[in-house]
Parts: C-alpha cells; sequence; structure tokens
C-alpha cells in the first residue's frame, strides 16, 4: 500500500550546498509546515548554508540536523534560526537533515547524534549565526537594489525595511540577489533585548499531526509490499539457537517464512500479530553460553569487587590524606539496571535490493545507523538511504543501533521490505540497559564545616564503545560528571572513577546519563554528612557554595516556594537536589509522606532552574515537568533484574512506571539569566534521587543507598 | 472474512476472529494512528472506542466487535469532545513525543463525553491506564480541564 | 471413695469411648460413590458399557494414543513437570504444612527416571504409593484416587510414559522434617485410607454417569483438592466435593448447591468450563485448575466432558458458609463504588481497569468478567490475591490472558486491591494484608 508521508519526501540532490541545493528529508507534517510537493526552483532558492532555504516563492524551510523526540528541538531550533533570519515561526517549514556528519554533525560530538543535553548548547551559535548571515545577505541584496548603505537597512520578519525611505522587500522578492552576495564571515547577531522569540514561550511545531494520529512514526511506515516480522533475540546476552521446532507456528494462518540465525529466530507474516502470535508458538531450544547461571546479585558483587580495583583520578586536591582514621563518614549508593521502555517499541523496516538499502526508522543517530545498516547489508553507506522518522521516545534507547542491525540481518532473508517490530517483551527484556553503578563517599567534617570529601565512581563506560575518540583510555568525562564538578567547593576533594563493565548485559545510555548515579550519591551524602554535623540541610549546602554563585541562586529559590521549614506532620519530610550538570542549574525540593508499611508517596516537587537564556521557556517547564516524570518512575519503581542470565522483566505490569494518579503537584521556576544556554533534557530526570532520598531520610531518618525505594526497608519501626 | 465499522465506514478485513482489532487497523486497514505499545491492556496507546466507550484494541478480538461501531484517533477530531480535547492539547502544548497520546486523547474524550465536568478522581478514574513515559501527566490533566471549560 | 473412683472409671470409659469414636469418625469414611446409593458392582459385572479405558471415539486408535489419553485424563503432567521444565521430568515443589515435596522423574530415564522400573512396580506404586524400593510415597501423588483406576489403564499409562524421550534430571529431596519425614508412618495411612478397589460401578446408574465417575473419582482425582482434608489429611467424603485447597488457592466447592456450589451452573457451563477454561457469566478456570483444562480436561473427548458434567451434577448439596450468593451487578461509574481503600482503587485504575471495566462486566471480552465469578465473592479473597501476583495465559496467544503483577506490586498494594476487587464487584469485602498477601507469594 502506498504511503502517504513519503509520496511527500523530497529527493533534491546536489553534489554540493549551493545555491539550489536542497537536501532530501521526511517533511514533518507540523503546523507550520507546509506539504512539500517538490523542489523549490532552483534558481531562486537562497541556501546560504546547510540549514537555511529560501524559495522563490517566500517559503522557508529549515533543516533539521537534530532529531525530534519529544523533546522539543525542533521549535527550539527553529526559533534560533528564526530569530536571527527573522522570519515568523508560523511561516517556516522543517525538514530531517540527511545522514551526513561533515554538514550535520552535532558541534558537540561531531556525530550526527541527538543526545546528552546538547543541541541547544552545542547549536545555539551555530543556529543564530545561520540566521544572521542570512538575513545580512538579505539586507545586502536590498541595500545593493535600493543604493542605499546597509546600515540603513533593517528587518521585520520576513522583509527588508529601508529605515528613512519606509521602503520594504519581502525576503522572497530578494532570494535570488541575495544568493549571490559573500557570505558574512562575522555577522551582527540581535541584542537579547531585541528577541521576539527566544526567551518568549513559542508553541511546539511538530504536534499538530500528533493529535489526528496522522504523523508516522518508524513504526507506522509501510512500503509497498511491506511484510512483517517478530524476532525473538537470545534470552541471555551471548547465547544461541540450538534448535526450533517451527512446524506449530507454520502452520498458523498468515506465516510466511521463519527464519533461524544463529542468536536470533524471526517470523515473517501478513500481519504483526500473526508474527507475533506464530513466534510464541514456537519452541526454541537455546544454548544459554557463558552467562547462563547470572543473576542481580553477581552484578552487585562484582560492583563491590570492582570497587576495590585501581582507579583512575578524575580530580584530587589533596583529600586522601585527611580521610583516614577516626571520625571519617562513609557512605556506599548505587543505581539498578534500567531499560529505557519507550512508548514506541524497537521497530525498523528495510528494503534491501542488490545494491542498495532503505531504512525506515527513529533514530537518534542517522549516520551510525546508515554505517550499521551497510556493514551488515555488505554495502557502502552511501548506497544505504535512512529515512528517519520523529521518534516515539527515545532517552538513549535509539542512540543504539542493534535494532537497525537485526532488521538488516532478517532482511537478507526476506524478498521485499520487511518491518521488524519488536513485541514490547523483546523490548524490555533483551535491550541494552543503563548499567548498574556504584559510588563509595567519604568525608571528614571539623567544626561543621567539610574539611575533605572524596567520591569513588565504579561504573561503565558507554562513551568508550560510542564515541571511542572521546575517551582518553583514563577517565570518562560522563562517568565522573556531577561527582568532580559540583556545586560545591571543597576545601580538599579526590574524585576517581573505576571502569567496570557488567557481565552478562549490554550497556546504553539513559536519559540523565552518568549525573544520575554521581548526583544522587553526592547529594545523599551531602544531607548525610549535614545531619552528622547537625546541620539543616539548606543551611548546610548554602555554606558549601562558593564560586557557583548561580547554584546559590537556584537552591534559595526553590527552597522559599517549597516553603522549606515549615511544620510537616510525622511521617513526612522534605529533602533537596541541588545539582550542577549539562550546563544547567537546578534545585529540587521533593516533599514525601512515608507511611507505616513503608509505603512512599510523593507529594510536591518545586524545582527552580537557572539554564542560561531560556530559549522556549514553556518547553524548558515541559522538559523539566516530564524528566522529573521519568525520574521518578526509575526512583520509585525501576530495575532490571536477571535470574539464570535472563531479565525478569518483560512489559509494564512487572516493569513499572508512574501514572497519572500518583503524580506529584510540580512546580518549576525558571531564573532569568543571559548566559549560554545549558542542556534541560536530563536535568530534569537526574533531579529527582536525590531529592527522593533527602525526603524520606528527613521523614524517617532512613537514608537509602539504592534505587528504586524498597517500601520494606521503610515500614516505621525502623524510623530513627 | 469479517465486516468491521470503522469511522463510519464499513470495512472488510481478511483475518481470523482471533486477530486483534489494533492489528487489523494497523496492518490491514492502515489506520496506524492507532498505536502499539505493550500488547497487554497495562499501556493504553492502543485506545479505541467501541460504541463510544474507550477500549484496548490489543485485547479486543475483532471476532467479538459485531456491528458496534469503532472510531479511531483519525476520526475522533469529528465528535465535540474530541475535537475539544485536540485544542485544548495543542493550546496547552500537552505533547512531547506524541506515540501515546493517540490513546491518551482517546480515553480523555471518551472522559469528557460521559462526564462534561470532571474532577480529578474521575480524570485519575479515566486516564491512569494509559502510560506517558515523556511525563505529560501533569499537562492532560490540564488539557482535560481545558477542553471541559470550552465545552 | 468408692464412687468417686467409679466416676473416674466410667468418665475413662467414656472417654475412651469418645477417643475411639473421634477415632472411628476419622477413619471410616464412606466411599466415594456412596452418595450415590444403588449396588456398587464388579466391572465385569456391570452391564452397560465400560466405564474404564478410552471413551468410544478413541475405540479404534492405537495404544500410545489411547495410552496419552488416559495420561492426560489422569494429568500426570501438570504435577511431573517443574515450572519452566522439561515435561514429565519432576522438579515441580508442592509446599505442605509440613515441608516441600517435590515431584519424581516419570520421564523413561534409567538413572532418574522410571525407565528401569518393572510394570508391576509401576501398578504398585500408581495403586498403593509404595515406591519402586519398598519405600512408601506420601499422598501429595493421589493414589487415594488413582487405586480406583484398572490395571489395564495403569499400564496403557505406563506404556505412554516409556514412549517419551527420556530426560536426565535428578529428583530433589523433600524437605519434610521429623516426623514427616518417616516414610513407614505412610503405610499406617494407606492402611487406613487407601483401601478402595479398583472402580467397581453402580449398578442402577447409566453408563454415561459411571463413565463420569471413573474420570472424576478415579484419573482426574477431582476430591483431592475439592473435598476437604480429615486432622489425618484424608479426603473427608461427608463433605465430598464441599471445597479444599490447591496449591494455596481455594479449590472450590463443586457440590450441586444452588448458592455455593455449582448446583445454578447448567450442563453447557460445566462443559464449557472444562473444555475451554471458561464458561460465560461463571469465570474463567484460573491457578491449578487452568493447568487441569490445558492439560487434562481440555483434551478430553466431548463424550467424556460430558460424561463428567453429568456426574458432578449428582453431587449431593452441601452449603458452605464462606461462599454466600453472588452479588449483583456493579455500578458503572468509578465513584460509585466502595470508599475507604483508596489505594485499592489506585491499583485496579492502574492496572485492572483496562480490561475488567469499572462495572467489572469486563471492556471487551466476556473472560474479562468479575462480577458473578466465585473468587470475587469468596470473602478470604485469597483467589483473587493469587490471580493478581500470579495471572494467567500467554499475552501473544488467543485466549483468556491476565500479567502476574507479583514483581511490581507490593504486597500492600496487591492486599488492597484484592480488597477493592471483593468490595467492588463481591457479596462482601475481604481483609487481606500485606502480611497475609507474603504468605501467598511463597506458595
Amino acid at each position: 500500500m502506498a504511503d502517504p508521508a513519503l509520496s511527500r519526501r523530497q529527493v533534491l540532490r546536489g553534489a554540493s550546498l549551493g545555491a539550489g541545493a536542497l537536501v532530501l528529508g521526511l517533511t514533518v507534517r507540523g503546523v507550520s509546515v507546509v506539504a512539500a510537493t517538490g523542489a523549490a526552483p532552483a534558481s531562486a532558492a537562497f541556501a546560504p548554508d546547510a540549514f537555511i532555504r529560501l524559495a522563490g516563492d517566500g517559503n522557508v524551510t529549515l533543516v533539521m540536523p537534530q532529531t525530534e523526540m519529544g523533546q522539543g528541538i525542533y521549535t527550539a531550533l527553529a526559533m534560533l534560526i528564526a530569530e536571527e533570519l527573522d522570519v515568523a515561526l508560523e511561516a517556516v517549514k522543517l525538514e530531517e537533515a540527511p545522514a551526513d556528519d561533515a554538514l550535520y554533525g552535532n558541534p558537540i560530538f561531531k556525530v550526527q547524534a541527538t543526545g546528552g543535553s546538547t543541541s541547544v548548547r552545542g547549536y545555539w551559535p551555530v543556529m543564530r549565526k545561520a540566521g544572521a548571515s542570512a538575513r545580512a545577505m538579505l539586507i545586502a541584496a536590498a541595500a545593493r537594489q535600493w543604493h542605499v548603505p546597509a546600515a540603513e537597512c533593517r528587518t521585520e520578519p520576513g522583509e527588508v525595511v529601508h529605515q528613512p525611505s519606509g521602503r520594504r522587500l519581502a525576503y522572497a522578492a530578494l532570494a535570488a540577489q541575495a544568493a549571490r552576495e559573500p557570505v558574512p564571515a562575522d555577522p551582527p547577531l540581535k541584542s537579547p533585548e531585541t528577541f521576539r522569540l527566544i526567551g518568549h514561550s513559542q508553541r511546539r511545531l511538530d504536534t499538530a499531526h500528533k493529535v489526528d494520529g496522522s504523523l508516522r512514526y518508524g513504526i507506522d511506515a509501510t512500503p509497498e509490499g511491506v511484510r512483517f516480522a517478530s524476532l525473538a533475540c537470545a534470552p541471555v546476552v551471548g547465547g544461541k539457537v540450538v534448535r526450533v521446532d517451527d512446524r506449530p507456528a507454520k502452520a498458523l494462518p498468515g506465516v510466511q517464512q521463519v527464519i533461524v540465525l544463529d542468536d536470533m529466530v524471526a517470523v515473517v507474516a501478513e500481519t504483526s500479530w500473526a508474527a507475533m502470535r506464530a513466534l510464541a508458538a514456537m519452541d526454541i531450544t537455546w544454548n544459554d553460553g557463558p552467562n547462563a547461571a547470572l543473576g542481580t546479585a553477581d552484578l552487585w558483587a562484582d560492583l563491590e569487587k570492582a570497587s576495590q580495583a585501581e582507579a583512575h583520578v578524575a580530580l584530587d586536591t589533596g583529600a586522601a590524606a585527611k580521610l583516614s582514621g577516626d571520625g571519617v563518614i562513609e557512605a556506599h549508593y548505587a543505581l539498578p539496571l534500567l531499560a529505557h521502555a519507550p512508548m514506541e517499541p524497537m521497530n525498523c523496516t528495510v528494503h534491501l535490493t542488490s545494491g542498495k538499502c532503505e531504512v525506515w526508522v527513529g533514530t537518534q543517530v542517522m549516520t551510525m545507523t546508515q554505517r550499521a545498516a551497510a556493514q551488515e547489508a555488505g554495502l557502502s553507506p552511501d548506497q544505504v538511504t535512512v529515512h528517519n522518522h520523529l521518534i516515539g521516545g527515545g532517552f538513549g534507547r535509539r542512540l543504539e543501533v542493534d535494532g537497525v542491525r537485526k532488521a538488516v540481518r532478517i532482511a537478507k532473508h526476506v524478498d521485499g521490505p520487511v518491518k521488524v517490530v519488536w513485541s514490547r517483551e523483546e523490548d524490555v527484556a533483551r535491550a541494552p540497559y543503563r548499567s548498574v553503578y556504584g559510588a563509595w563517599l567519604k568525608a571528614r567534617i571539623a567544626n561543621g564545616k567539610v574539611e575533605a570529601w572524596s567520591h569513588r565512581v565504579v561504573g561503565p563506560s558507554v562513551v568508550a564503545r560510542w564515541l571511542p575518540p572521546a575517551y582518553d583510555g583514563k577517565i570518562d568525562s560522563d562517568a565522573v560528571d556531577g561527582a568532580a564538578e559540583t556545586p560545591y567547593d571543597m576545601p580538599a576533594l579526590l574524585v576517581d572513577w573505576v571502569r567496570h563493565e557488567p557481565r552478562g548485559v549490554y550497556t546504553a545510555f539513559w536519559r540523565g546519563v552518568g549525573p544520575n548515579m554521581n548526583v544522587f550519591a553526592t547529594e545523599s551524602f551531602v544531607d548525610r554528612v549535614a545531619r552528622e554535623a547537625g546541620q539543616d540541610p539548606l543551611a548546610f549546602r548554602r555554606n558549601l557554595i562558593g564560586k557557583h554563585q548561580r547554584a546559590r541562586a537556584v537552591l534559595d529559590l526553590a527552597a522559599e516556594k517549597a516553603g522549606w521549614g515549615t511544620p510537616l506532620p510525622a511521617g513526612a519530610g522534605r529533602g533537596i537536589n541541588l545539582q550542577y550538570v549539562f550546563g544547567t542549574y537546578l534545585c529540587t525540593v521533593a516533599e514525601v509522606v512515608v507511611a507505616e508499611d513503608g509505603t512512599v508517596a510523593v507529594k510536591r516537587l518545586t524545582t527552580a532552574v537557572d539554564c542560561g537564556s531560556p530559549v522556549n521557556p514553556d518547553g524548558i517547564v515541559s522538559q523539566i515537568q516530564g524528566g522529573m516524570v521519568f525520574g521518578l518512575s526509575a526512583a520509585l519503581y525501576g530495575q532490571i533484574t536477571l535470574a539464570n542470565g535472563r531479565t525478569q522483566e518483560s512489559n509494564f505490569h512487572d516493569y513499572r512506571v508512574v501514572r497519572i494518579d500518583e503524580m506529584p503537584q510540580i512546580e518549576v521556576h525558571i531564573v532569568p539569566s543571559a548566559e549560554a544556554p545549558g542542556g534541560i533534557g536530563e536535568p530534569g530526570t537526574v533531579t529527582v534521587q536525590g531529592a527522593l532520598n533527602n525526603a524520606i531520610y528527613a521523614a524517617t531518618g532512613i537514608q537509602l543507598s539504592r534505587m528504586p525505594v524498597d517500601p520494606s526497608l521503610l515500614s516505621k519501626s525502623a524510623w530513627r | 472474512m469479517t465486516t468491521i465499522n470503522v469511522n463510519g465506514q464499513q470495512r472488510e478485513v481478511k483475518v481470523d476472529a482471533e486477530t486483534p482489532l489494533l492489528w487489523v487497523l494497523r496492518d490491514d486497514l492502515g489506520l496506524t494512528g492507532t498505536k502499539f505499545g505493550c500488547g497487554i491492556a497495562q499501556c493504553g496507546a492502543c485506545t479505541v472506542h467501541l460504541d463510544g466507550a474507550p477500549v484496548r484494541s490489543c485485547q479486543l478480538p475483532v471476532g467479538e466487535i459485531g456491528n458496534k461501531p469503532v472510531t479511531t484517533i483519525e476520526a475522533i477530531g469529528t465528535t465535540p469532545a474530541g475535537a475539544r480535547i485536540q485544542k485544548a492539547w495543542l493550546d496547552l502544548d500537552v505533547i512531547q513525543c506524541g506515540y501515546c497520546q493517540s490513546g491518551q486523547i482517546m480515553s480523555a474524550a471518551a472522559l469528557l463525553a460521559s462526564n462534561p465536568t470532571p474532577d480529578d478522581a474521575a480524570i485519575d478514574a479515566a486516564m491512569a491506564g494509559n502510560i506517558c513515559r515523556c511525563g505529560t501527566y501533569v499537562r492532560i490533566r490540564e488539557g482535560i480541564k481545558e477542553a471541559a471549560r470550552h465545552g | 471413695m468408692k464412687g468417686t473412683r467409679k466416676t473416674i472409671f466410667l468418665g475413662a470409659i467414656a472417654a475412651l469411648a469418645i477417643a475411639g469414636g473421634l477415632a472411628w469418625w476419622q477413619v471410616a469414611l464412606p466411599g466415594p460413590l456412596a452418595f450415590a446409593g444403588g449396588r456398587q458392582v464388579d466391572l465385569a459385572t456391570y452391564r452397560g458399557r465400560s466405564p474404564t479405558g478410552v471413551p468410544s471415539e478413541l475405540a479404534s486408535a492405537d495404544p500410545l494414543t489411547k495410552g496419552r489419553y488416559l495420561t492426560e485424563a489422569a494429568d500426570c503432567q501438570a504435577c511431573h513437570t517443574a515450572k519452566g521444565g522439561k515435561p514429565f521430568a519432576g522438579g515441580r515443589a508442592f509446599k505442605l504444612p509440613f515441608g516441600t515435596i517435590y515431584t519424581p522423574n516419570i520421564t523413561p530415564d534409567r538413572e532418574t527416571g522410571i525407565g528401569a522400573w518393572s510394570d508391576a512396580e509401576f501398578v504398585r506404586a500408581v495403586h498403593k504409593g509404595i515406591g519402586r524400593d519398598g519405600q512408601r510415597l506420601y499422598p501429595a501423588f493421589p493414589y487415594a484416587s488413582y487405586a480406583m483406576l484398572t490395571d489395564d489403564d495403569v499400564l496403557a499409562i505406563r506404556r505412554y510414559l516409556a514412549s517419551l524421550a527420556p530426560v536426565r534430571q535428578a529428583n530433589l529431596p523433600n524437605t519434610f522434617s521429623f516426623p514427616f519425614n518417616q516414610r513407614w508412618l505412610m503405610a499406617i495411612w494407606g492402611a487406613l485410607f487407601n483401601r478402595e478397589p479398583v472402580f467397581r460401578p453402580v449398578a442402577d446408574r447409566d453408563a454415561q454417569w459411571n463413565r463420569g465417575a471413573y474420570l472424576v473419582e478415579a484419573a482426574g482425582h477431582c476430591g483431592e483438592c475439592h473435598t476437604p482434608r480429615t486432622l489425618m489429611q484424608a479426603m473427608n467424603t461427608r463433605q465430598k466435593f464441599a471445597g479444599g485447597a490447591a496449591e494455596g488457592w481455594n479449590a472450590y466447592n463443586i457440590t450441586g448447591d444452588q448458592v455455593s456450589g455449582i448446583g445454578a451452573w447448567s450442563s453447557d457451563d460445566l462443559v464449557s468450563y472444562l473444555a475451554r477454561g471458561h464458561a460465560p457469566q461463571r469465570g474463567v478456570a484460573s491457578g491449578p485448575m487452568a493447568e487441569v483444562v490445558a492439560l487434562s480436561t481440555g483434551r478430553l473427548t466431548p463424550s467424556d466432558v460430558a460424561a463428567i458434567a453429568a456426574y458432578l451434577r449428582t453431587i449431593p448439596s452441601i452449603r458452605s458458609s464462606g461462599l454466600p450468593a453472588m452479588a449483583g451487578p456493579a455500578n458503572p461509574v468509578a465513584s460509585q463504588g466502595p470508599t475507604g481503600n483508596p489505594h485499592g482503587k489506585r491499583v485496579f485504575e492502574q492496572a485492572c481497569v483496562s480490561c475488567h471495566a469499572w462495572s467489572g462486566k469486563g471492556a471487551v471480552s466476556p473472560f474479562q468478567q468479575l462480577t458473578g465469578i466465585r473468587a470475587v465473592n469468596d470473602r478470604t479473597g485469597t483467589n483473587v490475591a493469587l490471580m493478581v501476583l500470579n495471572g494467567g495465559g500467554s499475552a501473544h496467544s488467543p485466549g483468556p490472558y491476565m500479567p502476574a503483577f507479583h514483581a511490581a506490586y507490593s504486597d500492600a498494594e496487591i492486599a488492597a486491591v484484592a480488597n477493592y476487587v471483593t468490595a467492588r464487584f463481591g457479596t462482601q469485602a475481604s481483609n487481606l494484608t500485606a502480611a497475609s498477601v507474603r504468605e501467598l507469594r511463597e506458595q
């Protein structure tokens, strides 16, 4: 059957990105998006760079190098360009960039990847400059036509105005001439007080077709003649297929093909249901391999053992000598394996023909996807076309290309396009996970003040595998992010890291990445030390803050808005989490009530955030609200466990997430700032565990050392 | 061969009666707005209306439908409650990734159609079966109340 | 003094008499078919079609097919297979008050299974509860019922088991403590309670009834779970089929009582339940009964299922005080329900309502109905809680399916939701606590 989304795909190739060289991309069908029907006339188009396309009819197309997965990046990046280009946001349409690291590599990663709260941070200067350059060229074109100095011209949305005479020219009329103007090396940027868009909440550009089901995600791709596959991967990492009895499966209606590979089995059928049902009916015998006996307890024991190994020092200002002998406060914190479980289950559609591979998928990593597909198909990357889609939840899961590789391996055995959709059980149980992490901290206090502080992190390096150039073999900056640099000035500090790759699981980035562990450990330990020092956690933090005065501002604001210090009933408590990660200062005060049986109810989360210049304030609020819910699910319920090498969780009934009826009241307060923007996708997730743990500590006198919250440790008889 | 009424049209589908409606909609009828999330009625992404009531299409065998009309996200905007919910969702920027929102909107529209002024408890009762991993719950609640105000 | 001594003497006599009477009462239990009255006769002299062996549909089947059929009728596989284990290789744990017993491997492996057993040894074990080397078997193995199977039928089962692929899987030791680890005591138990001879039909009942009796009493061993036990752990046939227990689940009253039992069920209801695990408006077979349907009654021929139904409908009524009449319909409006259990309501609205609906009628399928279901109208709430913990069915296969919620919901939450379900949809709210759910988890 025909795919309307695909029929609108523009295939406008150019050898270079000169005038008229538009790019291939899926048209995003949003409120402001005009469905593209073909190439804008090349002669009339003004395309000063990789991101801006001004057609002769005045249509402005912005090419989005980052993937939209709900974080609002299409809106934020479009705002940055539209602000400096000076066009109305309603007038732009957006296109997904093709796979091309040179043109669309994330300025921070140098690879076309969306993650780590880097998009606005990385593109803030790039997109503004792109817009400003184009605007300068449009002004130059107008000035040339009017024979006036460019300095006498300014812009209003979509047009150049000659100030003294009041003459106006629409951008559309200037496009052809603008394309012949030289590209300015250092175009003037708008001053922030003249911003019409940046700092003013704008409606999202990607949602109009999300309310009526017309937006097509990767899972909705249906190229002509597509067939449907369901797969079962080895339930234990390293396992292999021994034998398969496919007779019961083949006897079912709609089943077309059973594909048995060394580590997975797939059924191809007329519908996804027929494929899933047949797979369930199949008797597969696995050889579980070396991890056959692995259990969660083994992972914890390995972590503990690794903590004794030699560590790489990330930062040392002479704390070690002061942290031996009597009077040292010590604590250990740990986090479990977690699945991402995005609402859109993993999927990938592949059509492999000789010398050509087409891939339909939603991915956070366009070029990695292209290369992975090429490798599996035995092709070169330029023989692979990736049709990226808006993503139904990423959270780091779609920074991985395992699903693409598996789909291509299946497609090699299928004549025609095949859509591989993972069941939720497969998605939860046979996925790369957020690793187990451990932290071991020590501190000494004297006269109520911290004298020395050490923090050992034990965990994997996802960076080493995912972005090898970013790993120097000693310190993975993500692994110690939030431990080495904190909001505090410690008089003596030692932060080190033991790289430990857990057995029997693949590890991946997970929303909040390294700071999830490090901020949880740091902030829990701050409260622990404050209690030892006999001090209020708020006052204790204020005294620890030195050079990071922006941290003090968010701390004070959150505390004030949360009513810090006002009385609470027995069993209730408030806890602070203060953090400086991803370039953003953020403080959350959690308020909880612990019931006598240990059940924890989170009543309120009050957050103050300073993320530098806010681009889309409502988007920031939205990201923090959502990030906190994601963190809350992890803190209250999230854990993947293993027995006999197999993941025990399988779906939302046993891998539980927070629902609407247990939502705390959430307040987000943005602290105004003119600094460069910080990241906002991850900080909300990072902030929850520490705040929650400290609130429970305040309510019960019990500090948990591991997430998720275990109510059995919190029953009233244990309160201190 | 089974005939079902979807969005006001009689559709003939060649599947066995046990096939869940979800897959008939998505894979046979090309109505991909209804989403697969869990397959076990725990997430709500696949919610459609069966004779006006919200049901999880992943657990609804197509043979059980009979002549009851099915409404999906593609047509919910033609109902007054559905249109109000869609508008509120856009006005408040409820949506993030959007994948669960077909189901959220279907559940919310059914709630509003049966209860024009739902309180928090009624919203919980109607919406707690719909999971959102992006965590848009705060705005879903606000969106329902916003839509109710404009009823 | 004399009078006093006489009083003591008479008192002692009376005490002995009472003790003896109690002992007699404990031991002299009616036979399984005693309720029917009439004259029981030897199989050889019964004039109707033989109630034993395979049904007429399979009369011309090969011996292995017949053996498999009888193996299924006797439901050997359910108990002799560990959860997730290889069929018939044993290892399934049964937690009893005095310890845990593990079922043995009955595949033909010569070392760990029963490959080296003689036919006579096999028949003796099935009929008498005596192992190959003479040790006494615990009556968790239902030999008190199997004693009624004919030698031919036991040997047909034997032939089928011998045809299976041998599985090398050593038996696990039981964990019984003294005195229950004294196997010889089972000889006394057997002498007292394993006295039933090979099945003797009732002459004045028809062939269908007698076939049903053979399937229910001998092969199906229904009473082992559905009949309450005496102090001596014998089936209390005075309360025949009035309800017992199986692996922590309540095995409900299946007498003809209109209120507590299945007297109100039609024959079609019974047939549907036994053959497909579900009877409309009555409920879905769950827990151990789901296994019985999957591995045994669901595989029987229509004539045999009909025979079981016909026989069960003749069981005398017994009213169980804990099993009141079913509540009527529930209010479909969420807020119109029990108050005072907000945690239970929350879990219900999160995890249950999508399928079961606020009305309890089920959102889309008759499998999902909660109203009118015995478990929901059982004031202990035990089976509801166990169902929430363990779920049933398969997510990607047709038929009833419910997820198992044990991993992600706390004891307190599961107690709360079970109490909410019984309150909203049943006659009387259960009063489960976190502690009682913890015990159920351990079953």
